[in-house]
């Protein structure tokens, strides 16, 4: 028995664990690393439907136990994606989640449509929530059914199941997530990043050339284990964690808040190898904690019909 | 590619400036000048690698020198790291500077500005002991923080300017080439981007190859933090860390 194998909605997962989208590129560098084949899948970089430069530098900024990143959603467009990266990434057996991004229902549709009949494309994650750009993005994701009506849109056109990616810059996440699951969508991604900013104390201007940016990192994960642990219990789409991940032990408390699978991001950046390792250290604390298998942790923090104190 | 390296030694060799050497394996790696290495400075905070350029590679005794500035709270707390600590290194990572644009009893003339210093003295290391001829122009902002005149003066004619003129020449780099009409086959250079940008300008027709410095994130080309344009596209574009750090003038928008 693989205990770690998880089924989920288009993904058959020999392990929970896969990096997240933006934090990996479309795998080339870390490729260098280690075999991609022992990755549970892959959310690969945002994909528009042109090219896109993103924002000006500086584009990263460090803060206490997390980073600020204004990229601005930069990627070679959906045709380069369709004739280089996806084919390439092919000789890894390993399942790719493409992110899909817009600044138009249009556009989002487009680019769903064509990468959706990508074989080894298994599943899309819609990108409503990335705060870095000035058209679509974090519009999409903030507005319950402005969000509904791009996930019907993209549902209609894909050929394969559709995970929408949360953000966590709303009032109420848990309305945004019903009116997802009510408009079709297969999964739930979450969080994105938070809206933040820095300001250097030298010159007194941000640190960031876009002046905002998202935060990512540790610093983020109790706000992603407070929505998971509420979204969870609200709607009944499976839901893959992530926000600050770092090791096996984070990835239990994501599943016990009610994830059925994880992603890494900003961790990749401090660890190349921080995916292959909690992969081999996940058997061990699953026998530590005495599961037998991950999926048994998936809301294990549930309060079962109790009342949630969240944001009490 | 990533190794706990030991710290032989840490010291202060200009004010703020320190000189940082480690052992490992990984050095066996390293041969090409103008490469740099990610470090883990904290096990927690600060949560981001720090690239550092690699100043001095000794295959031999199996160590490597950096030199850094200990400005924000990653360098701050390196400086304080002791000799027998180990160090969690990722590396050597990025594109250097190509020796092979030169050959024996040709002329190469390198120019450093401030922390860019440090990768040149690798440089100018292997080209002499490829038969080059080496000058070296350093420019700082004053005395205090000048560092290695002299290991820089072992290998050819050094020059050093600071810019409050407490040291050497009073000006930039600019300003020693031009005073002196230092000849070269080709230039290389790593310091700041308007020092950077000003060589550009004066050598239009020349062969430059410069040394950029950009905010990174994941250092090995993932992340896209440290992009910069090509000229003539909109779209288009190299990354300081992996297509990089070293670029031919020209090749990328300064």
């Amino acid at each position: 028995m693989n205990r770690l194998a998880v089924e989920l909605p288009g993904l058959s997962l020999k392990n929970p664990i896969m990096p997240a989208s933006g934090c990996f590129g479309f795998g080339r560098e870390y490729a260098k690393f280690y075999d991609l084949s022992v990755l549970g899948a892959m959310m690969i970089k945002a994909t528009t439907l042109e090219a896109r430069f993103g924002n000006p530098t500086p584009r990263v900024a460090e803060t206490p136990s997390g980073m600020l990143n204004a990229i601005g959603l930069q990627n070679p467009g959906v045709d380069y994606v369709l004739a280089e990266e996806l084919p390439w990434l092919a000789q890894y057996d390993v399942p790719i989640i493409a992110n899909v991004a817009g600044s138009t229902v249009e556009e989002y549709v487009e680019v769903a449509k064509r990468i959706s009949k990508a074989p080894n494309v298994h599943a899309l994650e819609l990108n409503i929530s990335c705060p870095n750009v000035k058209k679509g993005g974090i519009a999409f994701g903030t507005v319950p059914e402005v969000a509904a009506e791009l996930t019907r849109a993209v549902k209609e056109v894909s050929d394969v199941p559709v995970y929408v990616k949360l953000s966590p810059n709303v009032t109420n996440i848990v309305a945004m997530a019903k009116a997802i699951e009510q408009a079709g969508a297969d999964g739930l991604t979450m969080i994105n990043t938070l809206v933040g900013m820095r300001i250097d104390v030298k010159t007194g201007k941000p640190i960031l050339a876009n002046g905002t940016g998202g935060l990512s990192g540790p610093a983020i994960k109790p706000i992603a284990i407070r929505m998971i642990y509420e979204v969870s219990q609200a709607v009944s789409l499976p839901i893959i964690g992530m926000g600050g991940i770092q090791s096996a032990e984070d990835v239990i408390e994501f599943f016990y808040a009610g994830a059925s699978a994880v992603a890494i991001g900003t961790a990749n950046f401090i660890d190349p190898y921080v995916c292959p390792n909690i992969i081999a250290e996940l058997p061990a604390l699953l026998d530590e904690l005495g599961f037998d298998h991950i999926s048994e942790c998936t809301g294990r923090s549930w309060n079962n019909g109790q009342t949630v104190y969240c944001g009490a | 590619m990533r190794e706990n390296m030991i710290i032989v030694s840490n010291h202060q060799i200009a004010k703020g400036i320190y000189e940082l050497t480690l052992s490992g394996s990984l050095v066996q790696r390293m041969h090409t000048p103008g490469q740099f290495v990610h470090v883990k400075v904290g096990h927690r905070e600060p949560l981001l690698r720090r690239p550092l350029s690699l100043c001095d590679i000794n295959e031999e005794a199996s160590e490597c020198t950096i030199i850094y500035r200990a400005e924000g709270a990653g360098t701050m707390l390196l400086s304080q790291k002791q000799p027998g600590e180990s160090l969690d290194v990722l590396g050597p990572l990025g594109n250097g500077f190509p020796l092979s644009a030169l050959s024996s009893g040709q002329h190469a003339l390198l120019v450093g500005g401030g922390i860019g210093v440090p990768p040149l003295y690798e440089l100018a290391k292997q080209l002499v002991k490829n038969g080059v001829c080496v000058t070296v122009v350093l420019g700082f902002q004053t005395k205090d923080v000048v560092f290695y005149e002299q290991q820089f003066a072992s290998f050819g004619k050094t020059y050093v300017a600071t810019a409050d003129g407490s040291y050497g020449m009073k000006g930039f780099v600019t300003d020693v080439i031009e005073r002196h009409a230092l000849p070269f086959h080709v230039l290389y250079a790593c310091g700041p981007k308007p020092m950077l940008k000003a060589l550009q300008q004066q050598f239009p027709h020349k062969e430059l190859y410069l040394s950029l410095e950009e905010r990174m994130g994941c250092g090995v080309g993932a992340c896209f933090a440290c992009v910069c344009h090509v000229p003539n596209s909109e779209t288009a574009y190299k990354k300081v860390c992996s297509d990089g750090p070293v670029f031919r003038a020209g090749e990328v928008v300064l």
